[in-house]
């Protein structure tokens, strides 16, 4: 069937609210139609990933929507960007790199979005509600928003966000869809002991697992603990949308949507069963790291997402009561909104001492931060660890938060 | 051997399959400048996507995939025509959007891959929602 468009919509395509809605308009409808969508549905918010400079293709893209007079329709915050607004001495790009980054960022400052500069605007003031329909970029986003917070949102890419910001609205396909959101795929925690702790890195290997052998299904886990607080199934979510296409999964007994199994499957029986055993989280999470324990460190990556406040406030601790004093660089990526309530507390007064070098607006896997690629980093991300050997062409140590302040402490892999 | 799949970007396109083991994500997973595969973890990286009809089951990870084809596909070191096993909206809209600002076209169609080997000629031919893959040896 064919994609059914309201008059409203139809206005919007022939230019009655401008040229720039127009244009949105004419890339969203092809790209529903290419979907097999049947009509649109109204958003009511958006967040882009279309900050981040790839090329000219970026700039080339919103500046025609700018010229167009186009402006966000919905609330639309902004990922990260190529360059740190807040710190710009720490950027290591040449002018000529920096411009164009610059104009792309403020751009879509010009479409009127907010200025949040961040992969995890979940945690900010702009955090969506249960049920709501928003459309969604950063992988990382999508996949909180859907499975954490149990807002709607597909996986959205660079370009359609903004088009769908700039007209209001969505393709009704994919997750927006009652039918779309159910279980697919079950995967079940067995052989752990009974005194098995809920840390970061099980998250992370449980998520990387999922995203490695869901494929597009919708994948279910059974016998996972309850967190220690969300951003565990944050870091959950980003490993599995890095090693995979995960949008949405659900956790029996911890996300809104699975309150048991047969709620999180709908009814339906799962296609497949897998289980998940020690031995492959242990595996897991070896591949994460390309070098052994013991190595020198050149530096430690963290906020991969975005660091939440509450995961400040244990990496706070941790650097007072370790103290690390040689001189190895802690890099922390965060929203410029958290940055900000933290430094108006003066939580971060004297932490440079040890090291602490937060960044705001961008990430250090995505653009030229780091002052030395020649060495170790060590990162509590899985989402670090996945890309920046491809990124950055760095090596890197996984391991837990703690593991990564010992070692920067003492200037060599370890992990407790 | 004709096979018949659904047009999720249009245009005709001919070229060298390059097939994919497993699922690439453009961002993170290939250098813009020369289309090469950068993804450590990919069976295939080091080989490069220019100028190649690149055959793959789906598309993977991050979303910033969209502008990254978009990108390659500007300059040149895009694949020429994508074949999956199963649709991709990611890289769907950078197919759209190269159209939409340069002209440049890059089908993006799905179909059936299995049987179908690097090196092989694959030509798509699409009309309308339905295209021809066309593949000789």
């Amino acid at each position: 069937m064919a994609l059914h468009l309201t008059p409203a919509d139809l206005a919007m395509r022939n230019g009655d609210a401008g040229a720039a809605a127009a244009f949105a308009m004419q890339i969203l409808t092809a790209f529903s139609e290419a979907l097999g969508a049947q009509a649109l549905l109204d958003i009511s918010g958006a967040h882009i990933d279309g900050c981040l400079y790839h090329g000219q293709v970026s700039l080339d893209f919103v500046e025609k929507l700018v010229a167009g007079g186009g402006r966000a329709r919905v609330l639309t915050t902004l990922n990260v960007g190529s360059l740190d607004l807040i710190h710009p001495e720490l950027v290591r790009l040449s002018p000529e790199e920096q411009t164009p980054a610059r104009r792309l960022m403020q751009a879509h400052e010009a479409l009127g979005c907010v200025a949040s500069f961040t992969c995890a605007p979940y945690q900010t003031l702009y955090r969506p509600k249960f049920g709501e329909q928003i459309a969604w970029g950063e992988s990382n986003a999508i996949v909180f928003a859907n499975s954490v917070i149990g807002a709607r949102t597909n996986r959205y890419g660079d370009f359609i966000d903004l088009c769908c910001a700039l007209t209001g609205r969505a393709p009704a396909w994919g997750l927006h869809l009652d039918e779309n959101r159910r279980g697919e795929i079950l995967f079940r925690l067995t052989g752990f002991p009974a005194s098995l702790e809920p840390t970061d890195a099980l998250f992370i290997a449980v998520g990387l697992i999922i995203g490695t052998r869901s494929g597009e299904r919708v994948p279910v886990i059974e016998g996972l603990l309850p967190p220690r607080d969300e951003d565990q199934l944050k870091a959950l979510g980003a490993a599995a949308a890095s090693s995979g296409a995960v949008g949405l999964f659900h956790a029996v007994g911890l996300t809104p949507e699975a309150s048991t199994l047969a709620a999180a499957f709908g009814g339906r029986v799962p296609a497949e069963a897998i289980e998940i055993t020690p031995a492959q989280v242990a595996d897991a999470l070896a591949q994460l790291s390309t070098v052994p324990d013991g190595v020198a460190i050149s530096a430690i990556c963290l906020g991969t997402p975005h660091f939440s406040r509450a995961e400040w406030d244990r990496l706070i601790s941790l650097l007072r009561a370790a103290a690390p004093d040689r001189g190895i660089p802690i890099y922390v990526n965060t929203g410029r909104e958290t940055l900000q309530a933290l430094e108006a507390s003066g939580a971060l007064a004297g932490l440079d001492r040890f090291g602490l070098i937060p960044v705001a607006d961008t990430c250090t896997y995505i653009t030229a931060i780091l002052e030395r690629l020649d060495g170790v980093v060590m990162t509590n991300s899985g989402k670090w660890a996945h890309y920046a050997p491809g990124n950055l062409g760095v090596k890197v140590a996984f391991g837990a938060l703690e593991d990564c302040i010992a070692s920067a402490a003492i200037g060599r892999v370890v992990r407790g | 051997m004709i096979r018949t799949g659904q047009v999720y970007a249009g245009g005709d396109a001919a070229g060298a399959a390059l097939v994919l083991t497993d699922p690439l994500s453009f961002w993170g997973g290939v250098a813009v400048a020369t289309g090469v595969i950068i993804d450590h973890s990919h069976p295939q990286v080091g080989q490069s996507v220019a100028g190649r009809m690149l055959v793959m089951p789906c598309g993977r990870g991050s979303s910033s995939s969209s502008s990254v084809l978009a990108e390659c596909l500007r300059l040149g070191t895009g694949p020429v025509g994508i074949l999956l096993a199963r649709p991709d909206p990611i890289l769907t809209v950078a197919a759209l959007v190269a159209e939409a600002l340069y002209g440049l076209r890059c089908p993006i169609v799905v179909a059936e891959i299995a049987g179908i080997i690097t090196g092989d000629q694959l030509r798509l031919v699409t009309t309308g929602a339905i295209a021809q893959v066309i593949l000789t040896r």
